[in-house]
C-alpha cells in the first residue's frame, strides 16, 4: 500500500525519541510530585514496619510493664530491665510505640480493605448508571440519594450495635478468615468482627465513588468515541470496562485517597465509642479513645496515634494528587 | 415497500426508505412523554455503489440523525434501510455485528471522537480486536499500513490523541473507520471542525481512499462548496424531510425546490465584484417540535401557494434522477417555470 496523501510533517526529532512503556511514563510523572513521593515513602515505612511489628517492636503487644510506678508514663521511661519506652506507656502500662505499630496494621488494613471494596463497587455501579441511563440510572441514583440523606454516624452506631454485639458472622471461606486473623494478629473471632466492621463501612463508603463515576460516565457516554466503538460493534462491557471506567478513574482515585483518611477516622470514631475493634487489639481509634481520660495530664497519649493518623490521611491525599496528575496523559510535563 | 418509487436498481448499495426518527420530549414529575421532536420524518433516498452521496441542510434539519440511524447508533422509529438488499433494521444483534464491518463512520469532532486514554494504535486496532481479525502482530502491521495510508507515520501508533492536531486526529478517525475494511462510510461533517487549509487535504484524502478501496460515502455537510467538491449526488434536507435529490451537476445548475434555490444563492463567491441576486429567506427555521402544516417550508417559501399550507407535497421523481418534494411541480397545480426564476427578496 502506498501513501496516498502528503505525509504530515512532524517534528522529526520526536521520531528518534525512545518510546517508554506506559507504566514508566506514569512513574516518571509521579516522581515529579515531591509531596506525593515523600508521602508514599512515609506511608510505606509505616505500613511495612507495622507488618514487621512482631520483629521491630521492643515489647510484647499487650505486655504490662509492672516496674513503672507511674502509668501513663512519658516517653523515654526506662523499665526495670533497662529497655526504653520510646513513646511512653499507656494507662495500663503497655508500651505505646509497640501498640501504635500494631495499631497501624489494623487501622490501615481496615482502611485499605474498605476503600478498595467500596470504590470498586461504587465505580462499577456509577458507570452502569451513567452509561445505561433510564431505569438503571433512576434506580441506582435514588438508592444513593436515599442513603446520603441518612445521617451516617447514628446508622453506623446502630448497625455496629446490632451486628458486632450479636456476633453476626459473614460466611467467608476459611482461608480468608485465617489470612485476616494472621494479618490483624487477632483470633478468628476478632477478625470476624473486623470483617463486619469493613462491611458496615463499605455500606456507606461506595456512595461518593458511585456518584462521581456516574457523572463521568454520563458525559463520557455522550462522546463520539463511544459512538465510534458502538459503530464497530463493541459490547457494552468492553465500552464500560475499557473506556468509560479508565477515563473516569481520576476523580475516583482522588476520592479514594480522601476516603482512606476518612475511613481511618470513621473506624476510629466507632472504636472510640466502643463499637469498633476492642481493646486489647489496638487501633489508632481505640488508642485515642482510651487516652481521653488522661489527655490533659499526658498530652503525648492522644498525640502518638493522632500524629500517625494525620500523617497517613494527609499522605494518602498527596498520593492521590500525584496519581491523578501522573495518570492523565493530557498533562504533559 | 415503496422501493419502486425510489427507482432502486441493482447498482444501489444502500436504500433508505421512509426513515423516521422521533425523539421524545419528557416533562413533568413522572417524566411522561409530552411531545415528539420529529428529527427525521420519512426520508427516502438511495446510494449507489462507489458514489458519494452528499447530504446538506442547515443545523438541526436531521442530517446527522439520518447518518446515525442508518448505522443503528440510535434506534429508528420507522422505515427501513437496506444494505445490499438486506434489511439492516430487521437483523438480530449478532447478525448486525457482522454487518457493522461493512458500515463505518467518521465523526465531525476530532477531539471527542478518540478515546484520550488510548494510544492511537490501539484506537485503530480495537475494531479488528472486537471482530477477532488477525493476530496482534498482524493487527499492528495493519495499523502501520493504515497510518501510512492516511498520510501519517507508523511510529504515531504509540502516541496519544492529544499529541496530534485536529487534522491529524481526523486522519486517525479515518484510519479507524478503514480498519474493518468497510464498503460504506458515513462521513458526518468530517471537515467542518477543521481549518480551511486542512479541510482540502482531508477531502482529498477521502477522495483518494474512495478510489483506492472502492468506498461508498454518505457525506453529511452544511458547507455547499465542500459538498459540490466531493459529491456525485446530493440530497437536500429541510426540517426532517428530504426536499430534493439530484446529481451534483443537476442540483447545482438546475435546482427545482425553492429551498434549494435559496440555499445555492447563499454560496459566497470569491469575487468581490460579482453581484449575485440572493434569495433571502425570511423568518427562522420552525421548531421540529411543532412543524408547520402541509409543506414544512411554506412559511418561508417565496413561491408559496394555498395548497402548500394544507398538503404535504410528495417526494417524487420529476426528471430522470431528480426527485423533488414541491407542489410547484405537481400536475394538479398550475405548471410553473422549471428554472428558478422567482428570486424575490
Amino acid at each position: 500500500m502506498t501513501s496516498v496523501a502528503q505525509p504530515v510533517i512532524l517534528n522529526d526529532a520526536a521520531k528518534d525519541e525512545k518510546q517508554e512503556s506506559q507504566i514508566r511514563v506514569i512513574f516518571r510523572r509521579f516522581r515529579k510530585h515531591k509531596m506525593a513521593v515523600i508521602s508514599l515513602i512515609l506511608i510505606t515505612i509505616i505500613f511495612v514496619s507495622s507488618l514487621l511489628a512482631p520483629v521491630i517492636a521492643p515489647f510484647e503487644r499487650d505486655a504490662i510493664d509492672l516496674s513503672s510506678s507511674i502509668r501513663p508514663a512519658p516517653p523515654g521511661t526506662v523499665d526495670s530491665q533497662g529497655r526504653v519506652h520510646y513513646l511512653g506507656i499507656d494507662h495500663l502500662g503497655r508500651d505505646l510505640f509497640t501498640r501504635v505499630l500494631y495499631a497501624a496494621r489494623v487501622s490501615m488494613s481496615i482502611a485499605i480493605l474498605v476503600v478498595l471494596i467500596s470504590e470498586t463497587f461504587g465505580a462499577f455501579l456509577g458507570a452502569l448508571a451513567g452509561y445505561y441511563g433510564g431505569i438503571t440510572d433512576t434506580l441506582i441514583s435514588r438508592v444513593i440519594e436515599f442513603m446520603l440523606t441518612i445521617p451516617t454516624l447514628p446508622i453506623l452506631l446502630i448497625l455496629s450495635a446490632i451486628l458486632l454485639r450479636r456476633d453476626v458472622v459473614i460466611p467467608l471461606p476459611g482461608f480468608v478468615n485465617r489470612f485476616l486473623s494472621a494479618m490483624l494478629l487477632a483470633p478468628e473471632r476478632e477478625a470476624q468482627k473486623v470483617v463486619m466492621l469493613v462491611f458496615i463501612l463499605v455500606l456507606f463508603g461506595w456512595l461518593g465513588a458511585a456518584r462521581l463515576m456516574r457523572g463521568m460516565a454520563l458525559s463520557l457516554s455522550k462522546q463520539d468515541f463511544v459512538e465510534a466503538l458502538r459503530a464497530t460493534g463493541a459490547s457494552d462491557a468492553r465500552i464500560i470496562f475499557r473506556h468509560i471506567i479508565p477515563n473516569g478513574i481520576a476523580p475516583i482515585l482522588v476520592n479514594a485517597s480522601l476516603a482512606l483518611g476518612g475511613v481511618i477516622v470513621a473506624e476510629s470514631a466507632l472504636s472510640f465509642l466502643g463499637l469498633g475493634v476492642q481493646d486489647p487489639t489496638p487501633t489508632w481509634g481505640n488508642m485515642l479513645s482510651t487516652s481521653q481520660s488522661y489527655m490533659f495530664q499526658n498530652p503525648w497519649l492522644p498525640l502518638v496515634p493522632g500524629v500517625f493518623l494525620v500523617i497517613v490521611s494527609i499522605g494518602f491525599n498527596f498520593i492521590g494528587d500525584g496519581l491523578r496528575d501522573a495518570l492523565d496523559p493530557r498533562l504533559k510535563r | 415497500m415503496t422501493n419502486s418509487n425510489l427507482g432502486a436498481t441493482s447498482k444501489d448499495m444502500l436504500v433508505v426508505d421512509n426513515l423516521k426518527k422521533y425523539f421524545p420530549v419528557r416533562s413533568g414529575l413522572l417524566q411522561r412523554v409530552s411531545a415528539w421532536v420529529k428529527a427525521v420524518d420519512g426520508v427516502s433516498f438511495t446510494i449507489r455503489e462507489g458514489e458519494t452521496f452528499g447530504l446538506v441542510g442547515e443545523s438541526g434539519c436531521g442530517k446527522t440523525t439520518v447518518g446515525r440511524t442508518i448505522l443503528r447508533l440510535v434506534p429508528s422509529n420507522g422505515g427501513s434501510v437496506f444494505f445490499d438488499g438486506e434489511d439492516v433494521f430487521a437483523m438480530g444483534k449478532r447478525e448486525f455485528k457482522g454487518m457493522r464491518r461493512n458500515m463505518q463512520i467518521v465523526f465531525q469532532d476530532p477531539y471527542s471522537s478518540l478515546d484520550p486514554r488510548m494510544p492511537v494504535g490501539e484506537i485503530i486496532s480495537e475494531g479488528m480486536m472486537i471482530h477477532g481479525i488477525g493476530t496482534s502482530a498482524e493487527r499492528a502491521a495493519t495499523v502501520s499500513e493504515l497510518l501510512k495510508t492516511v498520510g501519517m507515520n507508523p511510529y504515531h501508533a504509540r502516541r496519544y490523541p492529544h499529541e496530534f492536531s485536529g487534522g491529524q486526529r481526523q486522519r486517525i478517525g479515518i484510519a479507524r473507520a478503514l480498519a474493518l475494511r468497510p464498503r460504506f462510510i458515513v462521513c458526518d461533517e468530517p471537515v467542518s471542525a477543521l481549518d480551511v487549509s486542512v479541510q482540502s487535504a482531508v477531502l482529498n484524502l477521502l477522495r483518494s481512499l474512495q478510489s483506492q478501496f472502492g468506498l461508498t460515502y454518505l457525506f453529511i455537510a452544511h458547507n455547499l462548496s465542500v459538498v459540490e467538491h466531493i459529491s456525485d449526488r446530493v440530497g437536500v434536507m429541510y426540517l426532517g424531510k428530504m426536499v430534493e435529490v439530484a446529481s451534483r451537476e443537476t442540483l447545482f445548475r438546475n435546482p427545482m425546490h425553492p429551498y434549494t434555490q435559496a440555499l445555492l444563492s447563499a454560496i459566497p463567491m470569491p469575487d468581490p465584484d460579482y453581484q449575485k441576486e440572493r434569495i433571502v429567506l425570511t423568518g427562522d427555521v420552525p421548531s421540529p417540535l411543532n412543524p408547520p402544516s402541509g409543506c414544512r417550508f411554506h412559511p418561508r417559501c417565496p413561491r408559496v401557494m394555498d395548497v402548500c399550507k394544507e398538503i404535504d407535497p410528495p417526494f417524487e421523481q420529476k426528471h430522470p434522477d431528480h426527485w423533488v418534494a414541491c407542489h410547484l411541480y405537481t400536475e394538479a397545480v398550475q405548471p410553473a417555470p422549471v428554472n428558478g426564476a422567482a428570486q424575490s427578496a
